[in-house]
């Protein structure tokens, strides 16, 4: 099996990390995240998810994980008990996204948030031009099959935090294979933010 | 959603899955007079027999010895073949070379639980004072008890500490307490299928289940031993448990609606295929379990509560991990209970895992060969430092 080539939001999640760091990772999937934080980053880490098949492969990888849904929120975590909680590919899956931001931030210091931008050109191009729904690298789904439940954008995304008064630390648009800094809202395929509660 | 297979790698004969072979069940016999164990009701008990098994090699380090705890009504022969009757062990599946705990690498010990039946010391055992059997004079045994008994084999075994405890229902409910005892002697605890404590549903099944018991003429407070035994009142206790022990799902699978005879009998004999079974199940049962061993063990488990902080006592050095496995059709021991352990690890910072096996088969899905539980066990143990 040929090797995948390494994600690119793996990569900038990684480098955002402190080495040490005590890390949650909300729908961990297989695991591919959180092993490259113990292996890269010498983190401590745990994560949640809902499938079970993904369970078996995180306990191959020697990961400590959590069969359940985030979407009930996080019982029983004391406040602040990881450095950095990640909601990555899976806030645009759940169903109470302000419990899940909110559970989120009171039982991490800081939480990288990471969600495919639908505001991609694209998208745009598939939404205004053609009428299609848009299918795109990040949005690899029919409108049939999708697990996404949400469609946001960079700015969607930056508009909430000022309104919830969160602050966005970094922001990150991601495009194939690089950084993007030019109209990251129109060139981003993935966006990657890392936020945390304004101090009042 | 089922995996392949439990990593069944290849056919070749060194990764294939074994037996552990004929095996001798042994005994250790300590608490003599004056150092009898103190138990939690506030009388002592000694001598104590332990009925107990180990396969493979304990290392050099002695840092690779694997408890296993049996359930309600198991005992210490849990894998392999045994030598006299030729029987399987109640766990061969799990236990062997190559298997979810892999007898090449680990040291496993097995043993029976005081106030049971099956080697260990209980109230079927010849009291010293008397020269009779205990039956209602063996004091009240609670899981703690055991626990402690089991670590003066444990001790006797010259391992300082083990690599895991593992055990379904009744025997998860010792690995717990293992934790809560003995948090310094585990590098881990896999508990499957139970819970920090009884509730209310368990302990009245219990409850039915002792009152069948007693209810039996022959039971005659505990004093049957050399006579007729209260057959009948301890194989409808049994009926009862095996009922808690399957989903529905599982009996529609297996009996349905489904006939002895293809027609209604018009009596109360057993039509329907469920009655002859749980009637086998009960009748099967009274050959190897005793009464008044099913009094004290349903007793002790009732008094089982190691729920809020008792599990991981503070002020302790908690240096181990949880893998904590549910099953989605177990109604005796819901998921939701198993929940409560890793509730408890994350108010501890105790690192944990957890696992709800999508099996249909209830409680009785940690007896029942699964890819699943297998999978998860081989892999947690094999991440584990030794």
């Amino acid at each position: 099996m040929a090797r995948e080539t390494p994600r690119l939001d793996h990569q900038v999640i990684a480098q955002i990390i402190e080495p040490g760091s005590h890390v949650l990772d909300l729908g961990c999937g297989d695991g591919e995240l959180l092993s490259r934080l113990v292996e890269e980053k010498n983190a401590r880490v745990q994560g949640i998810e809902v499938d079970e098949a993904a369970i078996h492969k995180c306990v191959e990888k020697g990961l400590s994980v959590f069969h359940g849904d985030i979407d009930s929120g996080l019982p029983y975590w004391p406040d602040k008990t990881f450095d950095y909680v990640v909601l990555n590919q899976s806030l645009q899956q759940v169903k109470h996204v302000e419990l899940v931001i909110q559970e989120a931030l009171r039982v991490g210091r800081k939480v990288i948030v990471g969600f495919p931008n639908f505001a991609n050109w694209d998208a745009r191009l598939s939404l205004c031009l053609f009428g299609r729904t848009p299918i795109t690298p990040s949005l690899p789904h029919a409108w049939y099959s999708t697990p996404n439940i949400r469609f946001l954008t960079l700015r969607d995304f930056t508009r909430y935090c000022a309104d919830r008064r969160l602050r966005i630390l970094r922001l990150y648009g991601l495009g194939a294979r690089a950084v993007i800094r030019f109209l990251p809202n129109v060139f981003a395929v993935n966006v990657v933010a890392v936020i945390t509660r304004q101090e009042s | 959603m089922a995996l392949a297979g439990p990593v069944l790698e290849t056919t070749a004969d060194s990764m294939t899955p074994r037996s552990v072979g004929t095996v001798e069940t042994k005994e250790f016999v300590f608490a003599e007079h004056p150092h009898e164990l103190k138990l939690d009701c506030g009388k002592s008990l000694g001598p104590i027999t332990l009925a107990y098994e180990t396969y493979g090699q304990l290392n050099e380090a002695r840092t690779n010895a694997v408890l296993v705890e049996h359930a309600f009504s198991g005992d210490a022969h849990a894998a392999g073949i045994h030598k006299e009757d030729g029987r399987a062990g109640w766990w061969d599946f799990m236990i062997g070379p190559k298997k979810a705990i892999d007898t090449d690498k680990y040291f496993v010990i097995c043993a029976n639980v005081i106030g049971g039946c099956k080697g260990s010391t209980g109230p079927s055992s010849i009291n010293p004072k008397t020269g009779k059997p205990y039956a209602l004079d063996f004091p009240l045994v609670t899981i703690p008890d055991m626990v402690r008994a089991q670590k003066q084999l444990i001790d006797h075994l010259g391992i300082s500490k083990l690599l895991t405890v593992i055990g379904g229902s009744m025997g998860g409910m010792k690995a717990l307490q293992w934790g809560a005892l003995y948090p310094e002697m585990v590098r881990s605890i896999i508990p499957i299928a139970t819970t920090l404590k009884h509730f209310p549903q368990q302990i009245a099944f219990d409850e039915v289940g002792r009152q069948a018991v007693m209810a039996d003429p022959a039971w005659n407070g505990g004093h049957y031993y050399g006579q007729a035994k209260p057959e009948k009142g301890l194989a409808v206790a049994r009926m009862i448990g095996h009922i808690t022990y399957m989903s529905d799902q599982a009996m529609e699978e297996k009996f349905s609606r489904r006939m002895k005879d293809e027609k209604m009998g018009f009596k109360f004999s057993a039509d329907f295929e469920v009655e002859g079974y749980l009637k086998s199940r009960g009748e099967n049962f009274v050959k190897r379990f005793d009464a008044n061993s099913y009094l004290y063990l349903t007793k002790a488990m009732d008094y089982f509560d190691v729920s809020g902080e008792k599990l991981l006592p503070k002020g302790k050095d908690l240096d181990f991990k949880f893998l904590v496995i549910a099953f989605k059709s177990d109604w005796l021991y819901p998921s939701y209970q198993s929940q409560e352990i890793i509730r408890q690890c994350r108010l501890r910072h105790v690192e944990a895992t957890y696992c709800e096996i999508n099996s249909r088969w209830g409680h009785d899905a940690f007896l029942v060969d699964n890819p699943e539980q297998e999978h998860l066990v081989k892999h947690f143990l094999g991440r584990l430092k030794r």
